[in-house]
């Protein structure tokens, strides 16, 4: 199965994207993530204010059966979230890299953004995580 | 790692486009269009289920009654032929072995519906606890496939399809006829609350039941149905599961399950704890509870009282896609389970409030 993977973004090995904006990285989750939760119905996002490490738990997205926590692509402080997909977390399902988005941060030091993968890089390591999984 | 059984309709599921998970030692679907959409699918119109993982096990003999009201806590003497009851199985200390459905074929033939992860369990313990009765039990599990047909388009889907009467068959009712050209068992029993029927088939039918119906019942809007809903499904009609709101540890007084044990029938395996704690009352017991504030509570966040204090866990919860809240079934202290209760649920270290409700959740038309 093949997931949409905009080029323009940089990935978490948990599924995140961030989206370099001038001063500011917009953060979600991919359409990998999405389509693997299943229906999402709620989620919890980090007041504004909050500074957050790379790799830092920023929040939970739960779907009908699962929870999983979510993890910040880069450091910063959250300057804004999405109330939007707090109300109607499908949204979220529905375009995960556009109105799904979840919260855009203040851009500290971008070089951490040399950490994550880029679109090709995150591409291949869907094929392995796929491939691990139907190994025996 | 041992290896996952499949059931006879793995390729269908595959086909289908379902997404396959391990499951008490079998590859199942958890789901195909998605939880939301199965369950509410299930709801409106119609969901086909493979349950063909759940184990058969046959008991037969002239004592096959007397050897059952021994291992079971309802009374299978109750019933008439080609009538079904629902029951748990307990150990002495009252703590349960399983929860089954027992169908009476004859007054020497009883199938026993048990679940997936307690077949061998289950037929060990039988076995066992049946020495001093006339009685032969087998395990049969691997001569059934099972297809559950459930939602209010259920007999308007199967009726062009077979010689049973369906609107005749009622709750807890089954007969042995046809499905187009195969012999099929069809029982109107489920674990959705909806109308519907389950089906006990040759393991060599059932692609062939599987695809008619959900060609046939296409324009109905069927769907097939995963794991994940067949979950959600019960858990709005609050149906125990086992491993959940069941135990080795849990017995079914606790559980809620009182109208299922029947202690004038006489003595059985847990008779004298199950007896004992009816007359004492249990010091903790299952309560339904719906949250009012935001939240999914899932099992094992613990309940609180007002003072913060833990009196219980959640054993089963979920967002549920009927009500759109999130709702659970939780163990507590018994002095928190009137309905009304403002309680709270612990969730990543945060308390939510949510309140003991009546159930079922979720009342079906």
């Amino acid at each position: 199965m093949s997931y949409e993977i905009p080029d323009d973004l940089f990935y978490t090995k948990e599924h995140e994207w961030a989206r370099r904006e001038g001063d500011f990285v917009v953060v979600g989750i991919s359409a990998y993530a999405q389509e693997s939760l299943g229906d999402i119905v709620f989620i919890e996002l980090p007041k504004i204010g909050e500074e957050l490490s790379q790799n830092d738990t920023f929040g939970v997205v739960e779907s009908v059966k699962a929870v999983s926590d979510l993890f910040s692509p880069i450091s910063g402080k959250v300057v804004e979230t999405n109330g939007t997909v707090t109300e109607t977390p499908e949204l979220i399902n529905q375009d995960p890299y556009g109105e799904g988005w979840l919260i855009k941060l203040t851009m500290g030091d971008d070089s951490e953004l040399h950490n994550l993968m880029n679109a090709t890089e995150y591409e291949e390591y869907l094929g392995q995580e796929a491939k691990e999984a139907t190994e025996p | 790692m041992s290896t996952l059984k499949r059931t006879p309709l793995f390729e269908a599921h595959k086909e289908g486009g379902a997404r396959l998970v391990p499951f008490a030692g079998w590859e199942m679907p958890v789901s195909y269009s998605g939880v939301m959409d199965e369950h509410l699918t299930v709801r409106k119109s119609a969901g086909l289920f493979d349950v063909s993982h759940m184990g058969e096990i046959l008991i037969r003999g002239e004592e096959a009654e007397r050897c059952l009201n021994f291992l079971l806590t309802n009374d299978v003497s109750r019933l008439t032929d080609k009538k079904a009851l629902y029951t748990v199985s307990c150990y002495k200390d009252g703590g349960s072995v399983d929860d089954l459905i027992v169908y009476k074929v004859s007054k020497s033939e009883y199938l026993l519906c048990v679940n997936a992860s307690n077949v061998e369990k289950d037929f060990e313990w039988f076995k066992e606890n049946s020495r001093n009765f006339n009685v032969a039990i087998t395990n049969e599990s691997d001569n059934f496939a099972q297809i559950a047909l459930q939602g209010p388009k259920s007999d308007e889907i199967l009726q062009p399809l077979t010689n049973i009467d369906l609107a005749s068959l009622t709750s807890f009712y089954f007969n042995y006829g046809k499905i187009g050209s195969c012999e099929a068992m069809i029982a109107r029993t489920g674990y959705t609350g909806e109308r519907g029927v389950e089906l006990y088939l040759a393991p060599k039918d059932a692609i062939y039941v599987w695809h008619l119906l959900l060609e046939k019942g296409g324009a109905l809007g069927i769907k097939p149905i995963g794991l994940g809903a067949r979950d959600t499904l019960r858990l709005e009609m609050a149906y125990p599961l086992y491993g959940h709101e069941l135990s080795k540890t849990i017995s079914p007084i606790e559980a809620n399950l009182g109208w299922v044990v029947k202690l004038k029938k006489g003595s059985f395996i847990g008779s004298d704890t199950l007896r004992e704690q009816v007359e004492k009352g249990t010091k903790r017991g299952l309560i339904g509870l719906e949250m009012i504030e935001k939240g999914i509570p899932r099992e094992g966040y613990p309940i609180l009282d007002s003072n913060g204090k833990k009196i219980g866990a959640v054993t089963s919860g979920t967002f549920s896609p009927s009500l759109n809240i999130g709702i659970a079934l939780a163990l507590v202290d018994s002095r928190f389970k009137d309905v009304g209760t403002e309680i709270s649920v612990e969730i990543r270290g945060k308390s939510a409030k949510a309140r003991v409700v009546q159930t079922p959740f979720y009342k079906p038309n």
